[in-house]
């Protein structure tokens, strides 16, 4: 039990280190290799959707990094290189949607809901409050048998 | 009773909402490039390096490209489709074949067929980029002039030649 506890310790905190380096395409420049992963950082690889282009190792995401880094070499600037992905692959290649109409939901449904949650709660407080004030108080009777009950007398 | 019937409601939105995304295609999508000008392309010939194609030159015509390597599986199986389509001359079909070795593109065309009018050699893949490929095999129809109307994403199966590419390929061309 013990050595199975230090063993999940021991995990935990080592976890952080075991980070493997990304494979990092050999540039002689590090300015422009910052700014090309800055850029994969915000695209979606479209053959493993829940990563970016920065993580992914598939062939795709390879290849549109070196586009990215080509365009960038141009002197392009990021967002240049973003609406290029962009009118190829569609708003999906982003990985952080935009914010506008078609998104308005998914920015903002969550604050909605939580919203209407609040709503649900506070009706349910103020109507439990009117029930507590609407029951009727204890007779006399009641009263000694409850204190009774509560004595430990009872019976 | 009455206590009853919320849960219930819940349940059936529930139903609802995950049946919609059983039918949902996540791996599929849509292309931004539907309704605009295909993009343009200078490259090799697969059988000729010292010959190129561009799209320009089917300008006029309602044409298909079609994105295929050897490597890729699903391109083997929808192969006998267009094989049979170019056999029955519906529709010219351009090949690209996309980050393959020349000689096992050529090879795999004389042992299954070839189906393609012409086939451009995209060995880095960058056309690929410029069309939105991101995977293979992926069908595009091309009209007269020029725009692309349709994009199939995966292997053509029967039923997308009958009830989509036939249909719109007649529409193109009757227009």
């Amino acid at each position: 039990m013990l050595n199975k506890l230090l063993f999940t310790l021991l995990l935990v905190f080592t976890l952080p280190l075991a980070h493997a380096g990304e494979a990092v395409p050999t540039t002689d420049d590090p300015v422009l290799e910052k700014r090309v992963m800055a850029v994969a950082d915000k695209l979606r690889c479209l053959v493993c959707q829940n990563q970016t282009i920065a993580d992914s190792h598939a062939e795709l995401a390879i290849d549109l990094k070196n586009q990215v880094r080509e365009k960038l070499r141009q002197g392009q600037s990021e967002q240049q290189v973003l609406d290029y992905m962009v009118a190829r692959y569609g708003d999906f290649v982003l990985f952080q949607p935009q914010v506008k109409s078609t998104t308005w939901l998914l920015w903002f449904g969550p604050f909605v809901f939580l919203g209407l949650g609040f709503v649900v709660l506070i009706a349910m407080l103020r109507k439990r409050r009117q029930l507590i004030q609407q029951a009727p108080g204890l007779s006399s009777e009641e009263h000694a048998r409850a204190a009774s009950l509560l004595a430990g007398t009872d019976k | 009773m009455n206590r009853f019937v919320l849960p219930l409601i819940i349940f059936f939105v529930l139903i609802i909402f995950l049946g919609v995304g059983l039918k949902l295609k996540p791996r599929e999508v849509p292309s931004p490039l539907v309704g605009k000008m295909a993009p343009t392309f200078h490259l090799a010939q697969l059988h000729d390096a010292s010959k190129t194609i561009t799209p320009e030159e089917l300008r006029g015509k309602v044409w298909l490209l079609n994105v295929w390597a050897s490597w890729c599986v699903t391109c083997r199986q929808e192969h006998p489709l267009l094989v049979e389509m170019s056999r029955r001359n519906i529709v010219p079909i351009v090949g690209l074949n996309y980050k393959d070795k020349r000689e096992d593109g050529v090879d795999w065309l004389q042992k299954l067929g070839n189906p393609y009018v012409l086939s451009a050699y995209d060995h880095e893949g960058t056309a690929g980029i410029d069309w939105g490929v991101y995977g293979v095999p992926e069908t595009f129809v091309i009209d007269k002039a020029g725009i692309i109307r349709h994009k199939v994403i995966g292997a053509i199966t029967p039923d997308v030649i009958q009830d989509k590419l036939i249909p719109l390929i007649k529409e193109l061309n009757g227009a």
